[in-house]
């Protein structure tokens, strides 16, 4: 791989845009290798990016716990439970760099959970039958993004990154072919500002905010990564969706978010809903053993509770379906820990020499362990729905989470756009139809702290003589201008409907047609619903104040007419793949028993989309996918 | 989860654009379901704002978990409200009673200049950490990561420290706007650890020095900020501090005078 020599790094500018795991992994990085790199973000510090909120763990094949974890075994995971969607180079590349994420991030003064020994401690996620995920309490992400963001902090101070909070990207400039730079809006202000560089890296997370209601942060945006589709860089599998078994499920009509509770909580806890229909609205303590179905354990006795997550989400539609739901709503199901809080209640009690302990003493016992390992979650619970999840089981239910799809990279991670480069959850590469859990933390530092401060070499060590970018060229003040006019249209609509109201809209139509399964009939029907909607949006949305100030409805307003273009996008693409794969399910391709059925001869392929203008069908590119050293199978969790 | 109803008052400040300097703006709120959350309560409040053609009122929010720390309300006189360990994003309506009056305030301090209605400019933070908060190592240059075996106590001591989330309720809640909580849980977590243990000198001092130059006020051993952590945030970090800063400065090592 061609490499920058340190004397022509010194000369190199390069911007980052994104500021979560891997967006602060490469600005610090790239920062620390001599570039001189220009970091932006739209929050009003890096540390606040969503990364930050991530529960359980990250993985890596380390193979601490000496149960055969291997390097191939991750990469065979991952590939598996992508349910052969992924790119198999890049997905060992991953496997390869996770030990040494760990150990970076052990040296940042991340605090990883730990055995008494003193030594690393891990826990099981889905997908798999090793312990290689490592944890931070439940606020895995939060501790990661503090090391990534104190690595980054180090280089501000240093003055190899220049940090810009409180600005969002609008536009990528492309001249002569190649990114040069984006446009910003300062987001107190409203100044639109030029920013120019050598290439660009966007690290701009995913776009699971077109269903308006996610797990994502409020403000986590396509924007950045839609405004470089329109440029030029192809948009890879945007149907491929994560929907999260595991939510706290929706209470009312103003519900702005969902909240996650982590998949690490399947280690210990069941899921289950009553065998009989009558039975769904009693207190579940006095639902009867015999009277609950396990359904997770009984279909899928291998991997139980801790299937992959697409596999986990459909078994609870199809048993809500059947109307064995719980709750208000009938859209839930039950986890359940008492059998944990029996079992580790009874294994403490034995190793404190309690003899014939009584019930409430092992119940004692046992939620205290419990409340060790998961403490924070169970108070998260109990603060939004107002129940004690120690004594009466959770009510969870599938939630959209995270977007496996996003912008087409090559092996080194750039984008179609030469100098454009995509990073963790905004490009495509790893993860396939499904991502596993415990591997966005993975991908996001891999990206940023092993792959990109090389791969971007290919690119930059052909730029060494290319002097500063101007920000004067046309291209800028073109772009500029294009952002401009984009506001004021915005702002000149002056209709009667909030932006708020419209993205609910839209959320609805993406959930109903292109949530948890899809058919062709209600995709068919969303493509025009979403179309209207669009249309009618720049008939009718109100968006107070104005530019030049403090004005949050204004950027939601932007951002929700992204949305709407990638809305479309996306069902175009599940109405593509006529087959289902992990989490894009046609219930017209399935097996027996609501499994997905896979059509390998005729979509192993990566569905590249590229942009050829508003109200414009867009160009299919394939990208065949070549399995050399995994064997190609149905995927089996039973 | 009964879904209850209740009525409110609210008293918001107001700053920016048309209200200037700032002034307390008064909403009366109908049929606010208990189980909302006090940020999806502004959602509604700026709903109907908005369909006035009024201009809605400012707040920052983003990850609604009570992890980002984005958010920033004073809730009746205290920060993010009166749920002890609770960030206003998860703090819900069913702690309030039927016909309360409620007045929201931004987090005030010399060093959070407001930006405009309840947002404040909290980038002091981010001046403290880059002073020092980080432990020097460059990206490939860490060993295996089990080479350094950290007792489970004193690793779960800094993890404690490590659990702030910069959302600057320790400075609104107290009466100097001191960032003594914040600026010590980050230096106890980096020198709990052995990794961090090599620049705890120099760290500490960059840090307090830093603190003192964003204009933030010194601590009288109040310990509000301690009261309204939302991540319940030990006053022992303030200790550890102090004793780092003593050894810092006035430690045994002439080379660094």
């Amino acid at each position: 791989m061609p490499l920058v020599a340190p004397n022509n790094k010194r000369r190199i500018e390069i911007i980052v845009v994104g500021t979560g795991l891997a967006g602060a992994a490469a600005a610090a990085t790239l920062g620390e290798l001599g570039y001189n790199v220009k970091c932006f973000t739209f929050h009003d510090s890096p540390r606040r990016a969503h990364s930050v909120a991530a529960q359980g763990g990250i993985n890596a094949a380390k193979n601490y716990q000496n149960d055969g974890d291997s390097v191939y075994r991750l990469f065979y995971d991952t590939i598996k439970g992508g349910d052969y969607r992924s790119r198999e180079a890049n997905v060992h590349r991953l496997a390869e760099v996770s030990r040494d994420i760990i150990d970076q991030c052990a040296a940042q003064g991340v605090p990883f959970a730990r055995e008494y020994g003193g030594l690393l401690a891990n826990r099981s996620f889905g997908g798999v039958q090793v312990s290689r995920t490592f944890y931070a309490r439940g606020q895995t992400g939060q501790q990661l993004l503090i090391g990534a963001y104190s690595a980054l902090s180090r280089q501000i101070a240093r003055g190899s990154v220049e940090m810009f909070n409180r600005h969002e990207m609008l536009d990528l400039v492309v001249v002569d072919g190649k990114a040069r730079g984006i446009i910003t809006r300062n987001l107190v202000s409203g100044k639109i500002e030029r920013h120019a560089a050598h290439c660009v890296v966007l690290a701009t997370g995913g776009y699971g905010n077109v269903f308006y209601l996610s797990t994502n942060a409020m403000n986590s945006n396509v924007s950045a990564a839609w405004r470089a589709h329109r440029r030029g860089a192809y948009f890879a599998n945007p149907c491929y969706t994560q929907i999260h078994p595991t939510c706290i499920p929706v209470s009312g009509e103003y519900q702005s978010k969902l909240t996650l509770m982590s998949e690490s909580l399947r280690n210990d806890g069941r899921v289950w809903v009553p065998k009989k229909k009558e039975d769904c609205k009693k207190d579940p303590r006095e639902i009867k053993e015999e009277d609950r179905d396990y359904y997770l354990e009984r279909i899928y006795p291998a991997f139980g509770n801790l299937v992959p997550r697409d596999v986990a989400s459909r078994a609870a539609k199809y048993v809500t379906d059947e109307g064995r739901g719980v709750g208000a709503t009938g859209l839930a199901v039950y986890l359940d820990f008492s059998s944990a809080i029996e079992r580790y209640g009874k294994a403490q009690a034995n190793m404190k020499g309690v003899s014939s302990p009584s019930k409430a003493q092992i119940t004692e016992l046992g939620e205290a362990v419990v409340k060790e390992k998961y403490g924070n979650l169970f108070h998260m619970y109990e603060k939004i729905t107002d129940e004690n999840p120690y004594k009466t089981p959770m009510k969870i239910f599938p939630a959209v989470h995270y977007t496996m799809g996003g912008i087409w990279v090559d092996y080194n991670l750039q984008t179609t756009i030469p100098g454009c480069f995509a990073l963790g959850e905004a490009n495509f590469s790893d993860h396939g139809a499904n991502r596993l859990g415990a591997s966005a933390l993975m991908q996001g530092l891999a990206d940023g702290y092993f792959v990109i401060p090389y791969t971007i070499g290919t690119f930059l060590s052909k730029e060494i003589r290319t002097p500063k970018i101007s920000t004067d060229l046309p291209e800028f003040e073109a772009a500029e201008k294009a952002v401009k006019e984009r506001i004021n249209d915005l702002l000149n609509v002056n209709g009667n409907e909030s932006v708020e109201s419209f993205h609910r809209r839209l959320g609805r139509i993406m959930w109903d047609n292109c949530g948890m399964s899809r058919n062709k009939e209600g995709l068919t029907k969303a493509r025009t619903l979403i179309q209207e909607l669009r249309a009618e949006y720049h008939k009718n949305v109100f968006v107070p104040g104005s530019n030049d100030e403090y004005n949050p409805e204004l950027e939601k307003a932007l951002r929700v007419a992204d949305f709407m273009e990638l809305g479309e996008l996306m069902v175009c693409d599940a109405l593509n793949r006529n087959e289902s794969c992990g989490g894009h399910f046609r219930e017209e391709y399935q097996e027996g028993g609501g499994e997905a059925k896979r059509n390998d001869k005729d979509y192993m392929y990566v569905a590249a989309w590229d942009f050829k203008g508003e109200n414009t069908d867009w160009d299919l590119h394939k990208e065949e996918l070549e399995y050399n050293n995994i064997e190609v199978k149905t995927r089996s969790y039973k | 989860m009964a879904e209850k109803s209740i009525n409110i008052k609210l008293k918001v400040w107001r700053q920016g654009g048309k209200y200037g300097d700032g002034k307390f703006e008064t909403y009366d709120l109908k049929d606010i379901g208990t189980d909302m959350s006090f940020l999806e309560m502004f959602d509604v409040l700026n709903e109907q704002l908005v369909s006035k053609k009024e201009s809605p009122v400012a707040f920052e929010h983003d990850c609604r978990e009570g992890i980002c720390g984005t958010c920033s309300m004073v809730i009746d006189g205290q920060a993010h409200g009166p749920m002890k360990g609770t960030t206003t994003c998860q703090l819900h309506m069913r702690s309030f009673k039927d016909g309360a009056t409620i007045t929201v305030e931004p987090f005030r301090a010399k060093a959070f200049p407001v930006i405009r209605d309840l947002v404040v400019d909290r980038s002091s933070f981010d001046a403290i950490i880059q002073a020092g908060g980080y432990i020097s190592v460059n990206t490939g240059q860490a060993q295996d990561a089990n080479a350094i075996p950290i007792e489970k106590d004193t690793s779960e001591k800094a993890f404690d420290a490590a659990t702030c989330i910069g959302c600057g309720a320790c400075v609104a809640a107290c009466p100097n706007s001191a960032a003594m909580l914040f600026t010590s849980a980050k230096v106890a977590h980096l020198s709990i650890m052995p990794q961090g243990k090599v620049e705890a000198q120099k760290r500490v001092e960059a840090m307090v020095n830093q603190m003192d130059k964003e204009g933030f006020g010194m601590c009288s051993n109040v310990k509000a900020c301690e009261a309204e952590c939302p991540k319940e945030i030990s006053v022992e970090n303030i200790a550890i501090m102090n004793r780092e800063y003593m050894k810092a400065v006035l430690g045994a090592d002439p080379e660094r005078k």
